[in-house]
């Protein structure tokens, strides 16, 4: 194929002005400082992004602006007291964190829990990740411009908060996990009134996979964005649902259910192949919708009996060390408590899920687009006294 | 306004520039740690709706704010960051402190990464006590500040005396 003199000079001037264009839109490079504080978030998560017009070259957390030194105030209290502090750390799924540092506590002391106390702390442990991820369902549609999912969160919410209020008192903070059992039995009716929330539930996932899966514009900005690979995934340390929607199918509950009865449920880890922020909402959605099946499980079959094991009136636990990890809403949360047999522990370090699953930040940011930052950091979904501690 | 500087504001005036300001804050919101939760609730569930007492919590930046509620823990590498937006706000500006954190340190009141009070640092208008307190308690602390402004006296407060409460 040959050209005429005027077709190559024609693709000549076509090549010079681009580069002519390309030299006047050239941009120089732009850091972006997103946080520390951000209407966005409940919490003050700060990310350096070094940008090149509108895309992210380089991205890097800064952290420590939530520091509550709680694995230092852990030190200075009793083990009882212990469980008040670390209610605070996933301030959403409040109960949940307490488990794992009663199991370890429970393990060091050779205790175990009565098998009634077990079923009740798994039903608030369940329904604590319902409480939990409910807001993230409902915030994901915030950070993409849609208002409503976020109202129908707060709405629905506000049901399974009542239910963990009329057993432990607490709407946030229970405080109700004790060494060797739980503080109270449940309320009378509390079984019943439960069932019809959790079919409520049931319907705010219904209503919200109607509101956002299969909108074009969640579809557009979450398919394909964000991609966090399973071999990547499991390199940073990610648990919980960002590692499930990566396709890796590992979920504490099932594959180590130390002390909590998961085994004798009927029930589903939902995993998704795509790794996207689009898989990661998927599996919280499907996630939350097991649950309330869960839930429901655990209250038909909840055996009788007492609710506390023998337990000195003030405990000293012996000297030794335990590291038990539980799959909390947002991951893997272990507690490795060292003993010497005093009142208080001799140290305890927390591995938090959200410190873990930001560490992928940096590598997942690099090369998106500004609007996407947000949506990215949404889906991988961290709370952040979670992450600071 | 010459009128408020030189200290002779008119009683009917001053009411109803109070009753204006009153039903008319814009509501910065400071959300740091478990506290902002109960605040979104607050502000944004159907439930409690901090609309009908005319507040109004979706300003886009300081600059546009009345108030400003500082929900949560602030620790001291925060304190920088609350500071400065709190000098953007224009005057008049008032200041909720919810949650026992941000009144004095609450529940980690021996972290030495945590400030102890968020009045060591800004001026608090009214503290919201509990951890965290409920929505409820919340819409109060806004109700009483709607109170103290009703009954402020815009020369006094235009002149900076120290605002006295009965």
């Amino acid at each position: 194929m040959t050209f005429t003199e005027r077709e190559q000079q024609a693709y000549v001037d076509a090549a010079s002005a681009d580069a002519r264009v390309n030299v006047e839109l050239e941009t120089e490079g732009m850091t972006l400082n997103i946080g520390p504080q951000h209407p966005a978030t409940h919490g003050t998560l700060r990310i350096v992004a070094r940008l090149d017009g509108e895309q992210v070259v380089a991205a890097e957390p800064v952290m420590g602006y939530m520091h509550r030194g709680y694995e230092k105030l852990a030190e200075v209290r009793t083990y009882p007291q212990v469980t008040t502090l670390i209610n605070r750390i996933d301030w959403l799924g409040s109960f949940a964190n307490e488990v794992p540092f009663i199991l370890a506590a429970e393990r060091l002391m050779d205790i175990e829990a009565p098998p009634r106390a077990q079923w009740i702390r798994t039903a608030l442990f369940e329904l604590s990740r319902i409480a939990n991820i409910s807001l993230f369902l409902g915030d994901m549609g915030v950070q993409l411009g849609a208002l409503t999912p976020v109202f129908f969160a707060f709405r629905d919410r506000e049901f399974v908060l009542n239910q963990i209020e009329a057993v432990t008192g607490g709407r946030f903070h229970p405080n109700f996990d004790r060494i060797g059992g739980l503080k109270d039995d449940l309320p009378a009716g509390w079984i019943a009134e439960t069932k019809s929330v959790m079919a409520k539930m049931r319907g705010f996932c219904d209503e919200l996979e109607d509101l956002l899966m299969g909108n074009e514009i969640f579809e557009a900005r979450t398919r394909g964005v964000g991609v966090i690979p399973d071999h990547v995934a499991a390199s940073f340390g990610l648990s919980g649902a960002n590692l499930r929607a990566a396709g890796v199918d590992w979920d504490m509950r099932r594959d180590n259910p130390c002390g909590l009865a998961y085994e004798s449920l009927d029930w589903k880890v939902w995993t998704h192949p795509d790794g996207d922020s689009f898989a990661r909402y998927w599996v919280r959605l499907q996630e939350t919708r097991e649950a309330t099946y869960m839930v429901e499980q655990l209250l038909d079959g909840l055996p009788s009996g007492p609710i506390m094991a023998k337990v000195p009136r003030i405990i000293k636990v012996p000297a030794g060390e335990a590291y038990v990890a539980t799959e909390n809403p947002l991951g893997v949360m272990g507690y490795y408590v060292v003993s010497k047999g005093e009142l208080a522990p001799f140290r305890v370090k927390i591995r938090s899920a959200s410190f873990s699953n930001i560490s992928v930040v940096p590598w997942v940011l690099r090369g998106v687009y500004v609007p996407d930052v947000i949506t990215i950091l949404a889906s991988l979904y961290f709370i952040l006294g979670d992450i600071d501690r | 306004m010459g009128l408020i500087e030189s200290g002779k504001m008119p009683a009917p005036l001053t009411k109803l520039l109070n009753l204006s300001r009153k039903y008319s804050l814009w509501v910065y919101q400071w959300g740091l740690a478990c506290c902002a939760i109960e605040m979104g609730a607050a502000f944004g569930s159907p439930r409690y709706d901090v609309m009908r007492l005319g507040v109004i919590p979706f300003p886009a930046s300081p600059r546009q704010a009345d108030l400003v509620v500082v929900s949560g823990t602030v620790t001291d590498k925060m304190v920088p960051s609350l500071l400065r937006l709190y000098e953007q706000m224009p005057d008049p500006k008032y200041v909720i402190s919810m949650g026992s954190c941000a009144n004095c340190g609450g529940p980690y009141w021996d972290s030495y990464s945590v400030t102890k009070g968020v009045d060591q640092i800004i001026p608090v208008d009214v503290y919201v006590p509990g951890c965290p307190p409920r929505p409820e308690a919340l819409l109060e602390g806004i109700v009483l500040l709607q109170e103290r402004i009703a009954n402020e006296d815009i020369a006094a407060r235009w002149r900076g005396d120290p605002i006295v409460v009965e």
